[in-house]
């Protein structure tokens, strides 16, 4: 297993060489170079000259592409443009955000999909079951960002249940210690579920076919006429089996999660790397945007890795040596 | 799973003692496991088919063929032929639709008119046009209804494929039902110059007409600057689903290329493609297409063009997957041994095999375009104002959601019946092309 492990890690380098090599094209196709960002009647030629020597951009190209890796994978990124300090700090600040945000909708989006999933698959074709075929079909076709405004609309504004923006409350400094993890919570709830509410009906459906499939098999009716309730049938026999191919989709809804909390923490102000990317998009800010991307890139083929690992743990049939 | 026999006893003059299959020399057809269909079982297994036309209600095709006077009614008035013949429900649709039509164009008559004239901008050539060809639709339904089907010659000869899933097609109601709003929301879009109440840019008198909420006057209320919301979701259907088709056919045809490359030639050409594939879908899509946006000034073109180049990769691994089993087949062996060209062997014998999955991958495609446009007009990146499209109309509203929740609420609504419809069409379209796939 261990050997496994470091096998997919060993190939996850070239891969995100290679994801450093595209982004590194990207900002060279584009047209003018990063200094424009300071181009300004006010702002002599020469001194224009002086920032590209400095930025290294009158280096030859192959120079520019092994700097550009190197200092990539040692984690540095430059300087922003905007915030005139370090990227890795502005990141640095970020990340645990959007980690936070995408974990607690990733058991939103499991909890929710395996339980609704379940009960579909147990009372296949009733009327809850067609119902939630229905629902699930919605929300998986919803857009995100929508989905989100909506939710703001009717909890925050309408029902004022939940806060519309930001992690914590303007007194969080003040509350103690439990009042500070219920107010956590309370802002994390209305976002996480705008998240993982696509994905979570995606995993409603395939949990469903999943399960219903190991439902028919031999042994569940063994289990059924040795007397077993149907809860220790469903939840000890058939679900076993049923979330193994559920695992990979955990590795899977990774680069969705990513993706979506571009959006999801634009709209509720949630300051981690969606938010970052968005901001320095509309200032022009790359080496911000490029370190970003990279680190999204960074975490979805982590997610995979994680997704090929869990599923050889899970599935003893699976055997990677 | 399929029995076979009883289909063989009972099939009826049409189905059973004909060959399945129909075209014998042609070795495509015998690709076991790609395709539409798998096995002759499957084809002997349809239900009664083409005698009496497809819909349950169809009459008993008459002994004489056809009555004049029905084709002479239809011809004046589209489905008073379907009444003659006692199909009260196919006849009263068309009529619906036919009067439907009709009211329009006579609503229009000025803007028709003008149109000919040609003193109107291209979208209103396109409208007449989509409004002349609607009413030439439905008056050929009913004509063809009644001339050509009851005097249609039973068919004797087995059936392709193509037609076997067509079939299969038309039985799911789901299908039928996300087709027709499909269709009401492209007819809707194409006349949309006619159907819009309102120029969809024109403020008004802002003071007195912003912030409207959905009245008989504006049933889907104004936005901040007094512009119809009604209008701008008409208009903005343009942007989302013009790029959501052109998007899509630009990334399936680059992904089946890139794809039947690389599982035809195998060895470094798959392992580079592949390896290109790996890259590419390291990144969340919206973030790569951030990042390559961000570089560039936002215009149409430059977003049809990134979400094309950005969405080929599932494509491409699902042809590549195609063309590694097919290539190993004995169709592709006698070709191969025939003599033919790659380019011929790739086009003409193993793509054709390979269509079923391109289409279901398309057309569920449009519809996750559509929420990617959706998403970076969200976020100011996409179309740029004033020109409407539903994504930034969702974010014009997000400013305003406490005083005025329809402006939001409206477009999004829009792009979720618009995705829930392409996906119901891409469920069907696997599920009718290949069964095996039903999850």
């Amino acid at each position: 297993m261990l050997t496994f492990i470091l096998k997919r890690l060993l190939q996850a380098i070239p891969l995100l060489l290679g994801v450093a090599t595209i982004l590194f094209v990207v900002l060279h196709l584009a047209p003018g170079d990063p200094t424009s960002f300071y181009f300004n009647p006010d702002v002599d030629p020469q001194v224009i000259q002086l920032m590209r020597k400095n930025l290294g951009l009158d280096q030859p190209l192959h120079v520019q592409y092994w700097r550009w890796l190197t200092s990539f994978l040692r984690g540095d990124f430059g300087s922003s443009f905007a915030q005139h300090r370090p990227v890795i700090e502005i990141l640095k600040d970020a990340i645990p955000n959007t980690l936070l945000l995408s974990s607690v909708s990733m058991v939103v989006i499991f909890v929710l999909g395996l339980l609704i999933g379940t009960i579909q698959a147990v009372r296949q074709y009733s009327l809850a079951d067609n119902l939630a075929t229905v629902i699930s079909f919605f929300f998986y076709s919803m857009p995100g960002f929508w989905f989100a405004l909506m939710l703001v609309l009717l909890f925050s504004y309408k029902f004022q249940l939940f806060p519309a923006s930001q992690m914590t409350s303007v007194n969080y400094e003040y509350l103690s210690v439990p009042a500070k993890l219920w107010d956590r919570l309370q802002h994390i709830l209305l976002p996480a579920v705008a998240l993982g509410i696509g994905e979570a009906a995606g995993i409603a459906r395939y949990a469903r076919g999943g399960l219903l499939e190991v439902i028919r098999q031999d042994y569940i009716r063994t289990a059924r006429a040795k007397g077993l309730s149907e809860w220790k049938v469903i939840f000890k026999h058939a679900m076993r089996n049923a979330l193994i191919p559920i695992v990979t989709l955990f590795g899977l809804t990774i680069p969705f999660l990513m993706g979506g909390a571009v959006l999801i923490e634009t709209i509720f102000a949630w300051p981690g790397m969606g938010r970052v990317i968005v901001t320095a998009i509309f200032q022009r800010d790359y080496p911000v945007v490029m370190a970003t991307a990279f680190l999204f890139a960074v975490f979805v083929v982590l997610g995979n890795l994680i997704a090929d690992v869990l599923y050889a743990l899970v599935d003893p049939r699976i055997r990677y040596d | 799973m399929i029995d076979l026999e009883p289909e063989i006893g009972t099939g009826g003059p049409a189905g059973a003692g004909v060959p399945a299959r129909q075209r014998p020399l042609e070795p495509e057809g015998d690709a076991p496991d790609v395709g539409l269909i798998r096995s002759e079982a499957a084809l002997l297994n349809l239900p009664e088919p083409l005698l009496a036309g497809d819909e349950p209600d169809a009459a008993p095709a008459p002994a004489a063929g056809r009555k004049p006077a029905a084709i002479v009614a239809s011809a004046l008035l589209p489905g008073a032929g379907h009444l003659f013949y006692g199909r009260f429900v196919t006849g009263l649709w068309i009529l619906f639709f036919w009067g439907v039509g009709l009211a329009l164009a006579l609503q229009v008559r000025g803007d028709l008119s003008a149109t000919l004239k040609g003193d109107r901008p291209l979208d209103h050539w396109i409208a007449a046009g989509s409004l002349f060809a609607y009413l030439a639709a439905v008056w050929g339904k009913a004509m063809a209804d009644v001339a050509v089907r009851y005097a249609r010659p039973p068919r004797t000869a087995g059936i392709s494929e193509w037609a076997v899933a067509g079939r299969r097609f038309r039985k799911n109601r789901l299908a039928m039902i996300g087709l027709a709003i499909m269709t009401f929301i492209y007819l809707v879009t194409l006349m949309g110059p006619y159907l819009a109440p309102y120029d969809p840019n024109a403020q008004d008198d802002i003071v007195r007409t912003r912030y409207l909420a959905p009245a008989a006057e504006h049933p889907m209320g104004t936005d901040k600057f007094g512009r119809d919301v009604l209008s701008r979701v008409i208009y903005g259907a343009r942007i989302s689903l013009s790029i959501g088709f052109i998007a899509v056919a630009i990334s399936v045809t680059l992904g089946t290329l890139i794809g039947a490359v690389a599982g035809y030639f195998g060895k470094w050409v798959d392992n580079l493609a592949m390896r290109l594939v790996d890259l590419l879908i390291s990144f969340p899509r919206l973030v790569l297409l951030l990042a390559i946006i961000a570089l560039f000034q936002p215009s149409i073109f430059l977003i049809i063009a990134v979400l094309g180049l950005t969405g080929w990769m599932g494509t491409s691994r699902i042809v590549r997957g195609q063309f590694l089993a097919l290539r190993e087949q004995e169709f592709v062996q006698a070709t191969k041994a025939l003599g033919y060209g790659s380019a011929r062997i790739i086009f003409r014998h193993i793509l054709p095999n390979s269509m079923a999955p391109i289409i279901v991958v398309a057309t569920l495609g449009i519809g996750n375009t559509i929420l990617t446009e959706a998403a970076l007009s969200f976020l100011g990146l996409g179309v740029q104002p004033p020109t409407a499209s539903w994504g930034s109309m969702v974010s014009d509203g997000k400013d305003a959601l406490i005083n005025a929740w329809w402006i939001a609420t409206f477009p999004g609504l829009a792009i979720v019946l618009t995705v829930v419809c392409f996906n119901l069409l891409g469920d069907a379209a696997r599920d009718a092309l290949d069964p095996r796939l039903r999850s």
